[in-house]
């Protein structure tokens, strides 16, 4: 999956530690991330992967450590030490974070048209005839019917919300997708068809992203390479086939043979 | 009581209740600091210390003390609500100032240096050496989108306005048009996007004008402020065009087809009448000999 345009890594993180008080959030992660890559972080609950998550996408500050991204003009900046109005134009521009719960992530009291166009008009679209076709477009991509534009979120089923918010987040064509759980507290076809329409736009839309998850099945679908935590620390990093089907560390062991098989 | 007083600016009435405009001199110094940093960051909102008014939240305690720490006792006050001179908040606060400042007041709007307002710019325009005070009930635009104070301060601080847009988008999704038709929000300068009080959105063109503009929100305890000919831009989109609208007729007393109407039910069949909102511009007009289609009758009945 690695592209030949830049050789350099999209997202590198350079000893990356958050600490809550005296406990450890995250300690010292490491690790690249190349465009077009899928990277996910599998890890029991509590075992900080999204405490590191929410330090890569700036929603909290890490105690020590660099988060190096790639700018489209390809400079390289440190976002923990990048002004916060900088950060929140990457926030809706160049990344996306779709949050585990749907509602985090969405405004419920707005129309599904106004989630999608909300990034657009933030970024200064000001043609309302534009946004909703664009609106609209997105709906469709993500398979949600054109007569549905005007409902409220509310009205809408988990999956389709899901969706709604992945769709609102993709709209202004982000190169780093930041994913808490996508699939938490979906059942399972609704999860598989939600994973299959998330490998499509990966893939075509050449996305680089980084998906917490504590379901393996997800990372195997969708993650190109694995990072195990367990209590803030990184324990086993590896192509995800690899660490899957050959596990090294004592808990990743436990962790793959912990998946109930059907 | 008394030390107050001998502080405050000598006043040549009776006075012997209050000190002159009801509020301590430290105060209005403070709200006249708060006036000043409005004036020079056009459309931002400035916190200030609100004080408890002898009067309810909602009734216009942030126009009052912003009114009591810009009158003189030279000026001559008018105080509209609606556009109207007779209504109960305009009468009230009216009153309040005769008798804690002592001020001539009027309902010229050309005789007025300083004049208070709820939801309303005077038709007749304002010349510089006027000053027009906003009762203000709500000071942030974006409240209803984003409820954290904290976030809306971030927001403004960031120039973050998107969310602003998101507003009329529902509007014309959901009425096929931008249903806003008062409280319309506009920009600043270029820079802040300001809530212009619940004004009607036939309003908005007149907030570029000659006169000091100053807006006082006593329950939210902010004040903010246009400086004279400040450029204020209605926000919208580029294919929904914003269009100052009003009721499509003439003023049925004064005949006037260039003012804002209020729209007047007359009896249970349905019969309506509308009638400037404005009563000093319309009342002019028919001193002047402007008779509008049920004026006349009027005339006759008064007679």
């Amino acid at each position: 999956m690695i592209q030949g345009e830049t050789n350099g890594p999209l997202l590198s993180v350079r000893g990356v530690t958050h600490m809550y008080g005296k406990r450890i959030g995250c300690a010292d992660v490491h690790f690249d991330l190349y465009p077009g890559e899928v990277m996910g972080i599998v890890g029991e609950s509590g075992s900080g992967k999204s405490t590191l998550l929410n330090c890569l996408a700036g929603h909290l500050v890490p105690d020590r450590g660099e988060v190096l991204f790639e700018m489209r003009d390809g400079a390289v900046k440190d976002t923990v030490t990048m002004s916060e109005p900088e950060r929140r134009m990457l926030g809706r521009t160049d990344w996306a974070f779709v949050h585990q719960h749907a509602r985090d992530g969405l405004r419920m009291n707005v129309s599904a048209g106004g989630n999608v166009g909300e990034r657009l008009m933030a970024v200064g679209a000001r043609h309302y005839g534009g946004i909703r076709a664009e609106a609209v477009d997105w709906l469709d991509r993500v398979e949600i019917a054109e007569s549905r534009v005007d409902d409220r979120p509310t009205q809408f089923s988990g999956g389709m919300q899901q969706r709604l918010q992945i769709a609102r987040n993709l709209v202004t064509g982000p190169r780093l997708v930041f994913m808490d759980e996508p699939t938490g507290g979906l059942d399972v076809s609704v999860q598989a068809r939600l994973l299959d329409l998330l490998r499509g736009l990966v893939r075509e839309m050449g996305l680089s992203a980084i998906i917490v998850t504590h379901d393996l099945a997800v990372v195997r679908l969708l993650a190109d390479r694995l990072m195990v935590m367990k209590d803030g620390q990184v324990v086993e990093t590896g192509l995800t086939d690899q660490v899957l089907d050959d596990p090294q560390h004592a808990y990743t062991q436990l962790l793959v043979s912990s998946v109930l098989q059907v | 009581m008394m030390d107050l007083r001998e502080n405050g600016p000598e006043t040549a009435t009776e006075m012997t209740d209050y000190n002159f405009a009801y509020l301590d001199e430290q105060t209005k110094r403070m709200i006249r600091r708060a006036i000043l940093k409005g004036l020079a960051i056009p459309g931002y909102q400035v916190p200030f210390a609100s004080r408890e008014m002898p009067m309810p939240y909602g009734w216009g305690t942030g126009g009052v003390q912003v009114s009591a720490a810009t009158l003189t006792p030279e000026d001559t006050f008018k105080v509209i609500d609606q556009g109207a001179d007779d209504t109960t908040n305009a009468v009230s606060i009216r009153k309040f100032f005769e008798r804690t400042a002592g001020v001539a007041t009027t309902e010229e709007t050309s005789k007025a240096s300083v004049i208070q307002t709820r939801h309303r710019i005077p038709e007749e325009p304002l010349r510089e050496d006027q000053i027009l005070v906003y009762q203000v009930p709500i000071p942030e635009p974006l409240r209803f989108l984003e409820p954290s104070e904290v976030e809306t301060r971030k927001m403004h601080s960031l120039e973050e306005y998107g969310l602003m847009h998101v507003k009329l988008y529902e509007d014309i999704s959901r009425h096929g048009a931008i249903a806003t038709a008062y409280a319309y929000p506009v920009k600043v300068e270029g820079r802040y996007v300001m809530d212009p009080s619940p004004i009607p959105k036939f309003d908005n063109p007149k907030l570029e004008m000659a006169a000091i503009q100053l807006f006082g929100a006593g329950r939210e305890q902010r004040i903010y402020a246009l400086p004279p000919w400040c450029r204020v831009v209605s926000l919208d989109f580029e294919d929904y065009p914003f269009e100052a609208s009003k009721a499509d007729a003439p003023c049925d007393l004064c005949g006037a087809d260039d003012s804002y109407l209020d729209e007047v039910i007359m009896d249970d069949s349905g019969t309506r009448m509308f009638v400037c909102s404005d009563t000093d511009y319309c009342a002019s007009r028919r001193a002047a000999g402007h008779v509008g289609a049920q004026g006349a009758i009027e005339q006759e009945g008064a007679a």
